[in-house]
C-alpha cells in the first residue's frame, strides 16, 4: 500500500481521521547552523498502514523557497511523506502516523493548525493531472470561493494572474467556459498547479507531477517549477534522477530497509549528488541498484 | 473486427457473422415490437386528440369529453411523488455512499431493504398507502395520498440510481478538492452531488416514468374521481387509471381509452426530450461533462 501513489491509497469509503499524535521534542538536526530558514521541522515521523510501516523515524528539515527533490525506489513512503504534509492522511484509513511535524513552528500533527487552512497553504499537485470536470473558470471558482473569495472580479484577476505565471493564459484566455478535460495532460497538469497557486500558498507538494505527461509536457512542467522555486517551498517526489538533478536545489533519498520506508541521506543537492555520504546513495545515483 | 478476424480465421469469421444476424434480428424483433404498439396506439387513438380532448372534462362516464382533470390530477401526483422522493433520495444516497464507512453493516441492511422493497409488487405498496396515508394519518383518497405513496415505490429504485451515480464520481476529484482545503460538506455539496446531476436526472426520469405508469397502487391512494381537483387533499383520477377504466368497465369507452393512452406516451416522450434538452443547456452553461457521473 505504502508504494502506491496517493489516489490509491486513499481508498474510498471511510474517511475517519485515524491521525495517533505522540509529542516528541523537535530536535533541529545539525541542519540548524545553516543560515537558511525551514518550513518544516519533521522529527521522528513514523507513518504506518496497520502491519505495514512506510515510514519509520523519519527526521528531515525542509528549507524555505528551495525545491527538495524526494527520490527512491517505489514504495519507500515517498508519497505518505507528502500526505503527511498537508495532513492529507487524515483520509487514509487505517493510517497512523507519529512524530511532529513543525511548519512555522506550529505543530500541524497535533492540530495546532487548522486542516481546511493547512491545506490551503500547502498546494498537493497529484501525478496524474485532476482538474474537476468543470470549465477552466469553474476549477479556479470552486476552492477560491471556498476560501470566502466571492467577489467575481477578484476570481477573474486571480484567475488570470496564476494562469499567467503558469504560462498557460494565452492557451486558455479564450475557452475558459470550455471544459478543463479538453486540454491536453500537460495543460491540465499546469491547470492543476495554477489552481493550487490561486490559494496563494506557501508550499506546493507534487507526487511526480510528471511521469504522465510526454515529454514535451513534461519539459514545461519542469520550467514552471524552475520559474517558480524563488517563491515557493516545493517538495517534489520523482522516479526520475535526472529530473531531481535539474530540479532540486536539496535531495532526500528514501529507502525501504526491512520493509521500512527510510531516510537514507538528505541535503544539498550539489552534495548529495557530487559526493555522497552514504554508501546506499552513491550505488543508486551510479545506478547500480533499484 | 469481423473483417480482421475474418481474414486471420474465416471459420471464426462466420461465426462472428452468425452472431451479428442474431443480434440484429433480436433487435429488430424489439424495435418492431415497440413500433406495432406505438403505430396500433396512434392509428386508432390519434383521431380522439384534439384541444378539447386534452382540456375538457369528461362525460358520461369517459366516453364523451376530453381528459382535462385527469391531466391535472396525474401532474400533481407526480409533483408530490417527486418533491418528496427526489430530495429524500438525494439524502439517503448521499449518507450512503459518502458519510457511511464503505463496508459498514448499515449499508448493507440499507441496501437490501432497498433492494427487497423494491421487488414489492404495486398492489402491496397501494395496501399500504391506503392504511397508512388514507386511513392512519387521514388524508382519504386524495392526490396527497396517491402521490405518497408512489414516492415510497420509487423511492427505492431513485435511491438505487443517485447513490450509484454519486459512486461514480471519481474518487480523485473528492481528493483534489481537499487538497485544496475544501471541507467534507463542501466537497460533497459543490463537487460530488453536482458532478451526479446527470445520473441523477435519469433516475428522476425512470421514477417519473414508473411512477406514471403506475395504476394499481393509485386505485388504493389517489381513487377513481374524474372531477378537477380543487386542493392536493382531493380525490384525483390518474392518466393510466382514466385508460384502466375505460378499457375494462366502460362499454363503448374504448376510443376514448387510446386518446387517453396516446396522451400518456406522448407525455412521457415529452419528458424524455426535455430532460435531454436541460441537461444539454445546463452542461453548456457548467461546462459539466455529462459522461464524467453516468
Amino acid at each position: 500500500m505504502p508504494g502506491k501513489d496517493l489516489e490509491s491509497e486513499i481508498r474510498h469509503g471511510h474517511h475517519g481521521g485515524n491521525v495517533m499524535t505522540v509529542a516528541q521534542p523537535c530536535i533541529e538536526p545539525a541542519a540548524h547552523r545553516e543560515p537558511e530558514r525551514h518550513l518544516w521541522c519533521i522529527s521522528d515521523l513514523t507513518v504506518s498502514y496497520g502491519e505495514v510501516i512506510a515510514l519509520s523515524s523519519v527526521s528531515l528539515n525542509i528549507k524555505e523557497n528551495s525545491v527538495t527533490a524526494v527520490i527512491g525506489p517505489s514504495g519507500c513512503g515517498k508519497s505518505s511523506l507528502l500526505c503527511c504534509l498537508n495532513r492529507l492522511t487524515d483520509f487514509i484509513p487505517g493510517c497512523c502516523v507519529s512524530g511532529r511535524i513543525l511548519m512555522h513552528s506550529k505543530d500541524i500533527l497535533g492540530g495546532q493548525i487548522d486542516d481546511t487552512r493547512l491545506r490551503k497553504q500547502v498546494g498537493l499537485i497529484f501525478q496524474k493531472p485532476n482538474p474537476f470536470p468543470l470549465s477552466i473558470r469553474r476549477n479556479f471558482e470552486l476552492p477560491l470561493r471556498e476560501h470566502g473569495i466571492r467577489d467575481r472580479q477578484e476570481i477573474e484577476h486571480i484567475m488570470q494572474s496564476t494562469l499567467e505565471a503558469t504560462g498557460l493564459w494565452k492557451e486558455v484566455k479564450d475557452r475558459l467556459n470550455k471544459p478543463a478535460h479538453q486540454l491536453s495532460g500537460g495543460q491540465q497538469q499546469r491547470l492543476c498547479i495554477a489552481r493550487a497557486l490561486s490559494l496563494r500558498p506557501d508550499a506546493l507538494l507534487m507526487d511526480e507531477p510528471c511521469s504522465a505527461l510526454d515529454p514535451i509536457s513534461s519539459g514545461q512542467v519542469e520550467e514552471l517549477v524552475l520559474s517558480l522555486r524563488e517563491r515557493y517551498t516545493i517538495v517534489i517526489v520523482t522516479h526520475n534522477l535526472s529530473q531531481a538533478r535539474r530540479l532540486g536545489t536539496d535531495v532526500a533519498l528514501f529507502w525501504l530497509r526491512d520493509g521500512k520506508g527510510t531516510l537514507v541521506e538528505s541535503g544539498p543537492a550539489s552534495q548529495v549528488f557530487e559526493a555522497p555520504r552514504d554508501d546506499l546513495t552513491k550505488l543508486y545515483l551510479r545506478g547500480a541498484i533499484a | 473486427m469481423s473483417t480482421l478476424t475474418s481474414a486471420a480465421n474465416p471459420s471464426r469469421g462466420l461465426r462472428w457473422d452468425a452472431w451479428a444476424i442474431v443480434l440484429w434480428i433480436g433487435a429488430g424483433l424489439i424495435m418492431a415490437a415497440f413500433l406495432w404498439v406505438l403505430l396500433d396506439l396512434l392509428g386508432r387513438g390519434l383521431g380522439q386528440i384534439s384541444w378539447s380532448f386534452i382540456t375538457e372534462a369528461p362525460e358520461n362516464a369517459g366516453r364523451a369529453g376530453g381528459i382535462g382533470p385527469i391531466l391535472v390530477s396525474t401532474l400533481l401526483i407526480l409533483m408530490v411523488c417527486l418533491a418528496i422522493a427526489v430530495p429524500l433520495a438525494v439524502g439517503v444516497a448521499v449518507f450512503l455512499s459518502e458519510l457511511l464507512p464503505h463496508r459498514s453493516r448499515l449499508r448493507r441492511i440499507v441496501q437490501i431493504s432497498l433492494d427487497a422493497l423494491a421487488a414489492v409488487p404495486s398492489v402491496v405498496f397501494g395496501l399500504f398507502g391506503n392504511a397508512f396515508f388514507c386511513i392512519q394519518l387521514g388524508l382519504g383518497f386524495s392526490i396527497l395520498s396517491g402521490g405518497l405513496t408512489l414516492a415510497c415505490m420509487v423511492l427505492p429504485l431513485l435511491i438505487r440510481t443517485t447513490e450509484s451515480s454519486i459512486r461514480a464520481v471519481p474518487q480523485r476529484y473528492r481528493l483534489a478538492a481537499t487538497a485544496l482545503g475544501m471541507t467534507r460538506s463542501r466537497v460533497i455539496l459543490r463537487l460530488v452531488v453536482p458532478l451526479a446531476v446527470p445520473g441523477i436526472v435519469v433516475g428522476t426520469l425512470l421514477a417519473l416514468g414508473r411512477a406514471m405508469a403506475e395504476t394499481v397502487a393509485l386505485v388504493f391512494t389517489s381513487g377513481y374521481v374524474d372531477r378537477m381537483p380543487g386542493s392536493l387533499l382531493d380525490s384525483g383520477r390518474s392518466l393510466s387509471i382514466h385508460v384502466f377504466d375505460l378499457a375494462m368497465n366502460v362499454p363503448g369507452g374504448d376510443a376514448n381509452a387510446y386518446g387517453a393512452g396516446v396522451v400518456l406516451i406522448f407525455a412521457l416522450l415529452v419528458i424524455n426530450g426535455a430532460v435531454l434538452c436541460l441537461a444539454k443547456t445546463w452542461k453548456a452553461r457548467s461546462g459539466m461533462a455529462i459522461t464524467a457521473a453516468t
